[in-house]
């Protein structure tokens, strides 16, 4: 008689991978909500198409790479990739940019460097930089929250690639609250006078998206609670953001945009708690995190006000991926009983 | 005295499951019809039967000796006859025999005369305390099975501030040290002042879990009772893994036993109830440790503690619990969280022995070990490791054998409590992979000491060669020379004694004079040379010639050869 004999311990909590993730996609349920009333139903035919890529592409490289298929396929990770995406680009932009952008993000980012839990980058940023790049046009015509796009509409912009859906895409889109007003202060404007005079602009962010960015802090906040993220990396980027906002913002209130602007425009809040959160490509000892979330944070400034691109969050999430390995190695907690 | 609680890092709740075998009293368990008593029953060297097959032995009597310092005696837990002293399955993970002493109980359970101290255990000097205490084999009863009178010896110079009883019994399913507390808590406290005297500590502090509260009231009522204002019960939060003698020191005093160190290094020392109830009955009763509580849980049809001889088999106590719910899936020996599973259930109950679990299929919490998935370095793991680690790194290095660099993260440092592997979501088998890390590490620790010892081993070799031949030539010159001082006193010294006393006062010249000689001796022997050549015919001549000249050719070329290389000698 030969008993089954594991080793120790015999108990588990019963969690798992597609636990997590799966409250990972239940946190940006708001937030996706929210998006589709004030923007239409781009962003849930993007989601859609990211979802049946990020699938189709993640069960054809397991099988490539010869890996059992049914446990990775449902592990969640693929989708959330896909949905991060999905989010982070125009809702309005032809099918073919997600699809892309999803594949690569996939393939390229993360099973070429060993899949789940192997991948340095963020995958989703990666398919994000990879279209922005090579995609400058369509990847910065965004939707405006009063263009009011119906359901039929949207599949014309997605779908379609007459004139007629050329135009459409002309007529409702515009540039982001954080493009405009990039572009304006370089036309010599200052900042109370853009503001005023257009109406990309909301109450505390840019116009609809402020409150998008609301329900995804609100998202975030109950993964915290749920214990799925750690507060370090959004607590730290959103102080950090803040604090060099400030900064400049009490320097000269015309040439710089308020904290309360920066946290609530743009991909902050989404970042904060969903991008940069990325357990695989992310720091992870608790001083580790601290630092990786506040540098992503002063990046994200940095890049907005002087670099060549509106909006920061994945170039900085991707300059700090590749740090996490070293400020893990350097902020290494003191063990028990020494010194 | 105590004043707050301290909080240590990291560790989970758990599902305790401790109710169903705290339902039924304690019972003693039946003697059974064979006791298999296991020489190594602690930690340190096996003890050394004294005892012969075929012996009668009584209840009590020693059986076998303590081998060395770290070791610890055994004793017959009840009286009959040895059947036989060879190898047999230990309650161990790697489900090892070693030796073991096989009694066949006679029934009529008779003890040998007993002499305790009844009287003031003050009166008895700690030392002799702890040779009682050593003599009636009591080790740690809490899993480790340390010999207590180690424990109770810290050196002169140590000053122990805090004796810590540890009632905290954070493990699940075990409920053995909750329901002695229950029977016995006067005896506890008894225990509990001797070890305190043993060991002069200042204060005791009796930590248990507030998941416990009939322990911790009766525990209570017993302190009260003796009014000893040194001594406290502190209840401490249910929180795993609260009971491990690291979290829980620092829970009591906020200090850390320093990494490779020691308790009393930091003026702490920590027992478990059960050994300080044993240490009452061989200081008060002079009985030896032959038995213990013991939970037998899980899938039985009776969950219970039993009062068991050492040497009962794990077999016969599920019987007596009713037998399982269902098959016998699994068999855990000690709790859910750090118990070893065994292949086989005929093993015997140790000193250490505290838990008995039985895995039908029927406990849900059970888990049998799902696909693993990768890590996703959430750090759920590093947020529950009481050590203060990062699992996850481990887990990255010892995957990679990277042994170097994980004891760099401080691998020796954990203590296998497996926090890390209840919470992660990819199902890894953690503590498995740092088991293996260790192993790996010791493994080539031992290879690299055999390898030097084999460097050092062949050097010496080398070494006692050129010895042996430096000592031979130098002998041989001495001879040689003492030789030849002989040879020439005899060709000189008895005609010449000028000469003579020339030799006796100045050495130097008479080296120089033996040398004279050598060479005179050298050129008187290459003229006279000795040939049986008188007589022979020309063409053997011929040969002969032939041959010297060869000969002296070779010389030559070997010569000048040795001049070039003088290393290729050989």
């Amino acid at each position: 008689m030969s008993l089954y004999a594991p080793s120790s311990p015999h108990f588990h909590n019963n969690n798992s991978v597609t636990k997590i993730m799966l409250q990972v996609l239940y946190a940006l349920v708001p937030g996706i909500l929210i998006y589709i009333y004030l923007f239409g139903f781009g962003v849930a035919i993007n989601i859609l198409l990211a979802i049946v890529t990020a699938l189709g592409c993640e069960a054809i490289m397991l099988a490539m790479r010869k890996r059992p298929i049914a446990p990775f396929i449902t592990d969640g990770s693929a989708v959330i990739t896909g949905v991060l995406l999905a989010l982070s680009i125009p809702s309005i932009a032809p099918w073919w940019i997600i699809v892309l952008g999803t594949a690569f993000a996939i393939i390229i980012a993360k099973h070429l460097y060993g899949g789940l839990g192997y991948n340095p980058f963020n995958p989703a940023m990666v398919g994000y930089a990879m279209l922005l790049i090579s995609y400058p046009k369509q990847m910065t015509q965004w939707p405006q929250s009063d263009a009011s796009i119906g359901f039929t509409q949207s599949l014309e912009l997605i779908f379609s690639d007459n004139a007629s859906s050329q135009a459409l895409a002309d007529a409702v889109s515009g540039a982001t609250p954080l493009d405009y007003l990039k572009n304006q202060l370089g036309l010599s404007r200052d900042i109370p006078d853009i503001m005023a005079n257009s109406e990309a602009f909301g109450i505390f962010g840019g116009s609809g998206f402020e409150w998008v960015s609301i329900a995804f802090l609100a998202g975030g906040l109950w993964l915290i609670k749920k214990k799925v993220i750690h507060w370090h990396i959004p607590a730290a980027m959103i102080t950090a953001l803040s604090a060099i906002a400030l900064v400049f913002y009490a320097i000269d209130s015309n040439q710089y945009a308020s904290p309360i602007f920066h946290i609530f425009s743009g991909a902050t809040l989404l970042g904060a708690f969903f991008i940069a959160t990325d357990p695989v490509s992310a720091a992870t000892t608790a001083k580790g995190k601290i630092i990786y979330g506040a540098c992503i944070g002063l990046l994200t400034y940095i890049i907005r006000t002087w670099g060549g691109f509106p909006d920061a969050i994945a170039f900085a999430v991707l300059l700090m991926n590749m740090s996490a390995p070293t400020i893990d190695y350097y902020t290494k907690p003191k063990t028990y009983g020494h010194k | 005295m105590l004043g707050k609680l301290f909080q240590f890092k990291g560790g989970v709740r758990l599902p305790y499951h401790k109710e169903i075998s705290t339902t039924l009293a304690v019972e003693t368990a039946d003697i059974p019809r064979r006791l298999v008593l296991p020489m190594s029953q602690h930690i340190g060297s096996p003890a050394k039967p004294v005892v012969e097959s075929g012996q009668y032995v009584l209840k009590g009597e020693k059986i076998a000796q303590a081998d060395g310092y770290v070791s610890a005696p055994v004793h017959a837990p009840t009286s009959g006859l040895i059947e036989d002293i060879g190898d047999y399955p230990l309650p161990h993970p790697s489900g090892m025999l070693a030796q073991c002493i096989v009694i066949k109980p006679d029934g009529k359970d008779e003890w040998i005369t007993l002499t305790g101290h009844s009287g003031d255990y003050k009166q008895l000097d700690p030392s002799l305390l702890r040779n009682m205490i050593r003599s009636a084999g009591i080790v740690g009863l809490g899993g480790a099975g340390f010999p207590t009178a180690i424990k109770h010896n810290p050196g002169p110079d140590r000053t122990i501030n805090t004796l810590i009883l540890n009632g905290a019994e954070c493990e699940p399913y075990i409920t053995c040290d909750d329901m002695l507390m229950q029977d016995k808590a006067r005896e506890i406290i008894c225990g509990l002042l001797i070890t305190k005297h043993a060991l002069q500590a200042k204060h005791c502090v009796i930590a248990i879990e507030d998941n416990k509260p009939q322990a911790i009231s009766r525990m209570q009522q017993a302190v009260d009772e003796f009014g000893n204002s040194q001594i406290e019960v502190a209840v401490i939060p249910t929180l795993y893994p609260a009971g491990s003698e690291k979290q829980l020191i620092f829970t009591i005093t906020g200090k850390e036993i320093p990494s490779n160190g020691l308790p009393f290094h930091i003026g702490v020392v920590c027992q478990n109830i059960g050994t300080t109830a044993a240490v009452y009955r061989a200081i008060n009763h002079g009985e030896p440790l032959i038995s213990r509580y013991v939970t037998i849980t899980g899938d039985v049809k009776q969950p219970r503690n039993l009062e068991v001889l050492f040497g009962t088999s794990v077999n016969d106590l599920i019987e007596q619990c009713g037998g399982s719910t269902a098959d016998i899936q699994r068999l855990i020996i000690g709790g859910a969280m750090m118990g070893f599973a065994m292949q086989q259930t005929d093993i015997p109950v140790i000193k250490t022995t505290n838990c008995i679990l039985v895995d039908a299929g029927q406990s849900k919490d059970l888990q049998k070990h799902k696909y693993t998935m990768p890590c996703i370095r959430c750090g759920s793991c590093a947020d529950v490791c009481p050590i203060n680690l990062l699992p996850q790194n481990l887990y990255w290095f010892s995957k990679a054998q990277e042994l170097d660099r994980i004891q760099e993260y401080d691998i020796f440092d954990c203590i296998e409590c497996g926090c890390c592997d209840y919470v992660c979501p990819s199902q890894i088998p953690l503590v498995q992979y740092y088991r293996f890390a260790k192993s790996e590490i010791w493994k080539r620790e031992r290879e690299q000491e055999k390898s030097d010892n084999a460097r050092k081993r062949h050097e010496f070799h080398l070494f006692r060669i050129e010895r042996d031949k430096a000592e031979k030539a130098e002998k041989l010159r001495l001879k040689k020379e003492a030789l030849k001082l002989k040879e020439k006193a005899k060709e000189k010294g008895a005609d010449d004694k000028a000469k003579s006393t020339i030799k006796e006062t100045a050495p130097k010249n008479a080296a120089i004079l033996a040398a004279v000689a050598r060479a005179k001796a050298k050129k008187e022997q290459q003229k006279i040379k000795p040939k049986n050549t008188d007589d022979l015919t020309e063409s053997q001549q011929k040969l002969v010639k032939e041959i010297d000249e060869r000969r002296a050719k070779q010389r030559n070329i070997k010569s000048t050869g040795d001049k070039r290389k003088p290393d290729e000698k050989e």
